[in-house]
């Protein structure tokens, strides 16, 4: 029984001159257009890196850099271009970076190796990142999706509760949640979270984008829920959930697939606003946030203590972004580049 | 209008009572938060404590408490637990600065966001619009505190030639004023510039492909007039609207990273600093003052948006 409709009709543009017009769904021709897109690719290939990198951070601990995320290496002195030097000095300075094996990217004041705590703090800022966005899309998905089908009174509650976190500052709600859930963690029923639990700052990230994607999302599907397809499926007897998910979700399934990279990449930016605040990931753990708020708190005595993390921050979300760009280009094409004189 | 206005008001007194219920149980839910333990300090006999509560109305049922606060909040008498000081007094000593901050930077991100996102969408798909989005999506990528860091580093803390943070007030000099600001507004407006030509930018060219702008062209129109008139204008109403919403976070301490990075006195440091001492009544305040901004924006947006656009009409 096809009686979904695809989101997109079918290519109403040629493609290529010579390239099959019928039969091209509309995501393998998304697929098509990003494929063509060269700087989306490769920024998309530069998040990849940044993911396998920090995934293979054991491994570049033990054989690379020979020391751990936390060990502190405070009296230990390093043979750099033939010199001798202290990893910290007598005043308290760290190394900068070395360029070599060993403290690559130099030591922070508790003489731990920078490098192997950026890739280490990068494992947990995209877990939390990944963590939240997933939270998000689903949570918002569903809110969306039951608010928009079913309207009236259901309608009413969600899209005011939407409001509610919406219209809360963000940054605020996330250190007075931060704040409280790191002191106590979090009891709902079978769930239990401890403070410095990585996945307090997720939930937390999780929750505050919700509105942002629920509500474009209950938009369409008060739009799609008048379609003729619809009807069809009523008629056919369909229960609202088998038509929600059967019919409604395939039809979502390219503005939810936008929105995957948008909040990946915001959620990984709270997350270390969070964290320069306080609220967000706690000692000992690692994160870019952390590293960059324990860095600027030492900008005179090493700059490479807030540039490292930064850097490497702003790369993995600028990669994130700017796929997510070329993505949301290939999938929607209303929003593509056609300019006729 | 008038059912409109009237809907407006109810959902937005309903909103910032949740706000308030929720802001209170936040807090209200962290373990060995007892306010009456802290504020009797480390020596305290269960005497004083005792006392305290009583005092405070600590030892009252929940929604007792929270009724309290919030008569207190309406008549403007909520003190703060531990500075002991009235809350908005202080947010009125704060609010100088944050409205300093929030309008230098809304009138730089909001010129610079429509300059770049109309030569963008002029330029589509050549190398000025494809650096200009390269440029944008490095802003929207960059964190607040980060830039604000490096900016402090180069320009204030090498070079000198800015200075290291703090707020001097317009009244008591307006050239040290403006001084001190710069970097903050810069630092602020980057990440709304590079969000708003985007969205500037693919709401011109949806506009290019429409009817009424095919129509114009066919009425002999110049192309430049095209632009201005029918393009542009058209593209710039759902721009307004965001900048009217955006400025009311800013000023409801949502630029909370940008004062504490710059060291500005301002709402959202003052926020920051109250949860840090887990004080229940000045967080609740800043909170219901933030929201109250945006709630009444977005009122103001959609009421502005129906007067731009006789197309859409004020219902629901």
């Amino acid at each position: 029984m096809a009686t979904t409709q695809p989101a997109q009709p079918p290519a109403a543009e040629p493609l290529d001159s010579d390239a099959p017009r019928a039969g091209i769904g509309p995501y393998r021709l998304a697929a098509t257009r990003l494929r063509r897109n060269r700087v989306a690719l490769a920024f998309g290939g530069l998040f990849l890196i940044i993911v396998l990198l920090c995934l293979l951070a054991p491994v570049y601990a033990s054989q690379i850099a020979h020391t751990t995320q936390s060990e502190n290496h405070v009296t230990d002195q390093i043979r750099v271009g033939g010199k001798l030097r202290d990893i910290v000095s007598p005043q308290g300075i760290p190394i900068g970076p070395t360029w070599h094996g060993r403290f690559l990217l130099g030591a922070d004041q508790n003489g731990r190796d920078v490098a192997v705590r950026l890739l280490y703090g990068g494992r947990n800022s995209l877990e939390i990142g990944l963590v939240a966005m997933l939270i998000t899309v689903v949570l918002a998905t569903i809110v969306g999706t039951v608010a928009g089908y079913f309207r009236g009174a259901a309608d009413a509650v969600l899209s005011r509760l939407l409001d509610l976190i919406w219209a809360y500052p963000a940054v605020l709600l996330g250190i007075a949640l931060g704040t409280s859930l790191a002191l106590g963690g979090l009891t709902v029923g079978p769930f239990s979270l401890k403070g410095n639990s990585l996945m307090v700052p997720a939930v937390i990230i999780g929750v505050v984008y919700i509105p942002y994607m629920a509500k474009p999302i209950r938009g369409q599907v008060l739009t799609l829920r008048e379609k003729d397809f619809v009807d069809a499926a009523r008629v056919q007897g369909f229960g609202p959930v088998r038509i929600m998910t059967a019919e409604l979700l395939p039809n979502l399934a390219s503005t939810i697939l936008v929105f995957v990279p948008l909040i990946l990449a915001n959620a990984i930016l709270l997350e270390a606003a969070l964290s320069y605040l306080g609220a967000g990931v706690q000692a000992p753990n690692p994160s870019w946030g952390t590293m960059i708020s324990d860095g600027i708190r030492l900008i005179p005595s090493g700059i490479h203590l807030t540039f490292v993390p930064g850097i490497m921050l702003v790369l993995c979300v600028l990669g994130i972004n700017v796929f997510g760009d070329g993505a949301r280009d290939a999938l929607d094409p209303r929003a593509k580049v056609r300019l006729e004189h | 209008m008038g059912r409109f206005l009237l809907r407006r008001l109810l959902s937005m007194i309903v909103v910032l009572a949740a706000i308030s219920v929720l802001t209170f149980l936040i807090f209200q839910a962290i373990p060995n938060g007892d306010p009456a333990q802290r504020m009797a300090g480390r020596i305290a006999t269960p005497e004083t404590i005792a006392a305290i509560r009583k005092t405070w109305g600590f030892d009252k049922p929940l929604y007792d408490q929270y009724a309290i606060t919030m008569k207190k909040v309406f008549t403007g008498k909520v003190i703060s637990y531990t500075q002991s000081l009235n809350v908005v007094d202080e947010i009125k000593r704060d609010l100088p600065v944050t409205f300093s901050l929030a309008i230098g930077a809304g009138v730089i991100w909001l010129a610079l966001g429509i300059v770049f996102g109309v030569l963008s969408a002029l330029f589509a798909g050549r190398w000025l619009d494809r650096s200009l989005t390269v440029l944008s999506l490095t802003g929207i990528s960059m964190p607040v505190f980060f830039l604000g860091a490096v900016l402090l580093y180069f320009l204030a803390f090498k070079l000198g030639i800015f200075p290291n943070g703090g707020y001097v007030p317009l009244t008591q000099n307006p050239l040290q004023w403006l001084y001190h600001m710069i970097l903050p507004w810069f630092t602020l407006s980057v990440l709304f510039i590079g969000f708003y030509s985007r969205v500037l930018r693919s709401n011109i060219l949806d506009a290019i492909n429409e009817d009424y702008v095919r129509t114009a062209r066919a009425k002999g129109i110049s192309e430049r007039r095209v632009m201005v008139r029918h393009v542009v204008r058209n593209s710039l109403i759902p721009i307004i609207s965001l900048w009217g919403l955006d400025f009311a976070a800013v000023m409801g301490g949502g630029a909370i990273l940008t004062e504490n990075v710059f060291s500005l006195p301002g709402v959202g440091n003052f926020a920051a600093q109250s949860i840090g001492r887990l004080d229940v009544p000045p967080v609740l305040v800043v909170v219901m003052f933030g929201a109250f901004f945006v709630v009444l924006f977005s009122g103001v947006v959609d009421v502005l948006y129906a007067l731009l656009d006789p197309r859409i009409r004020l219902s629901s």
